[in-house]
């Protein structure tokens, strides 16, 4: 398989890293070329200096051929932008947009983009632990408050 | 007509200044709180801190009842993504974007944006009809696709002293006057073009290089 991941931060980088180590065709975009430090030692794919959000770089990281594109920079906006020009000129068959801000996350999934929300689902998994805890009292603590 | 400006840079504080005089109600989003301090000072109290692209701005900002969202900031993301929200959430009938990239303005139409304003594309344009003797001018951009072209007949040009109907014009493109010293011809299929002639046309955009090896 052939994925473009754009933002080169701590998530693409290490999504990078996995799909490269299990065999895939793999380039990274970032605008800052400091950013591809992260990229895990002996990562074989390829790295591109500039931003998502042009249909020229996206080329030149070889969008035409992907079979994915990952947009996990910290803009949201960039993020959106960058995968409605993958999914609607390129026509790439997967897309996967990380969105901070929940409900522009919600506005865009209704339009059609995957997405995945970071702040909503890291919520919901703390949340889960907090009333985890409350219903299982263990030890000395007992009970809600 | 209530107005909502996202951008409170040079473009959105002159826009909303010019809407206002034109008696509009406008309301004006920045997301820096010492830009907003600065705009209603001169203003009064028109501009709101916030980002212009959350849902809770516009919902503040009165979204649901304004005409039209125009996005001016200096990022093409923000601007997509204001008219967008604009669109979806709060059903705004008129988005206009500005466009920093030019190549992005087809996006932005594709996109859902209903007017895109590419700053860039003026002034080339502006530059490039204020050069002299230029030969094929681009004046102007309308109806999403369509341009009015200026292009001047050379001695060498394969149209020079033949009759407008001898010449064959890419489809849908039509000459619609001529400039000959101080005169302006309205043409008819007879009229014969002269070196030095200014031909006036209307043609696709992606017409505009056909024309221009044609004419030139």
């Amino acid at each position: 398989m052939k994925a473009v991941i754009m933002g080169c931060g701590r998530v693409g980088a290490r999504v990078a890293g996995l799909l490269d180590h299990t065999g895939n065709k793999v380039t990274v975009i970032d605008t800052d070329s400091r950013a591809f430090r992260r990229l895990p030692a002996g990562f074989g794919g390829e790295t591109i200096i500039g931003t998502g959000i042009d249909e020229d770089i996206l080329r030149k990281a070889g969008i035409e051929h992907a079979d994915a594109f990952i947009a996990v920079t910290n803009g949201d906006n960039r993020n959106i932008m960058a995968s409605q020009v993958a999914k609607l000129i390129f026509n790439v068959p997967e897309v996967v947009c990380r969105i901070y801000d929940p409900v522009r996350e919600d506005t865009y999934r209704r339009l059609g983009l995957t997405t995945v929300c970071p702040t909503t689902t890291i919520s919901a998994i703390v949340l889960d632990h907090v009333m985890r805890a409350e219903s299982e009292p263990d030890g000395t603590r007992g009970g809600a408050s | 007509m209530y107005v909502i400006v996202a951008g409170g840079g040079k473009v959105g504080y002159y826009l909303a200044q010019h809407l206002l005089s034109e008696g509009h109600e406008v309301l004006l989003i920045e997301r820096n709180p010492d830009r907003v301090t600065e705009i209603n000072d001169v203003l009064g109290a028109v501009a709101i801190p916030g980002d212009a692209a959350e849902a809770g701005t516009q919902a503040a900002a009165g979204a649901a009842r304004a005409d039209v969202m125009v996005a001016v900031t200096g990022e093409d993301e923000d601007n997509l993504v204001i008219c967008q929200m604009a669109k979806e959430k709060f059903h705004v009938a008129r988005t206009i974007a500005r466009v920093n990239n030019p190549k992005n303005e087809g996006l932005f139409r594709m996109l859902g944006v209903d007017v895109t304003v590419s700053q860039t594309n003026y002034i080339l344009n502006l530059i490039e009809q204020a050069i002299p003797d230029r030969s094929f001018v681009h004046l102007i951009s309308f109806h999403e696709d369509l341009a009015i072209v200026d292009a001047k007949v050379s001695e060498t040009s394969a149209v020079a002293h033949r009759a407008i109907a001898e010449i064959e014009l890419p489809v849908n493109t039509t000459i619609t006057a001529i400039a000959r010293g101080a005169s302006l011809i309205v043409p008819n299929p007879g009229t014969e073009l002269l070196p030095g002639d200014d031909i006036i046309a209307i043609a696709h955009q992606d017409q505009e290089d056909e024309l221009r090896r044609l004419l030139v």
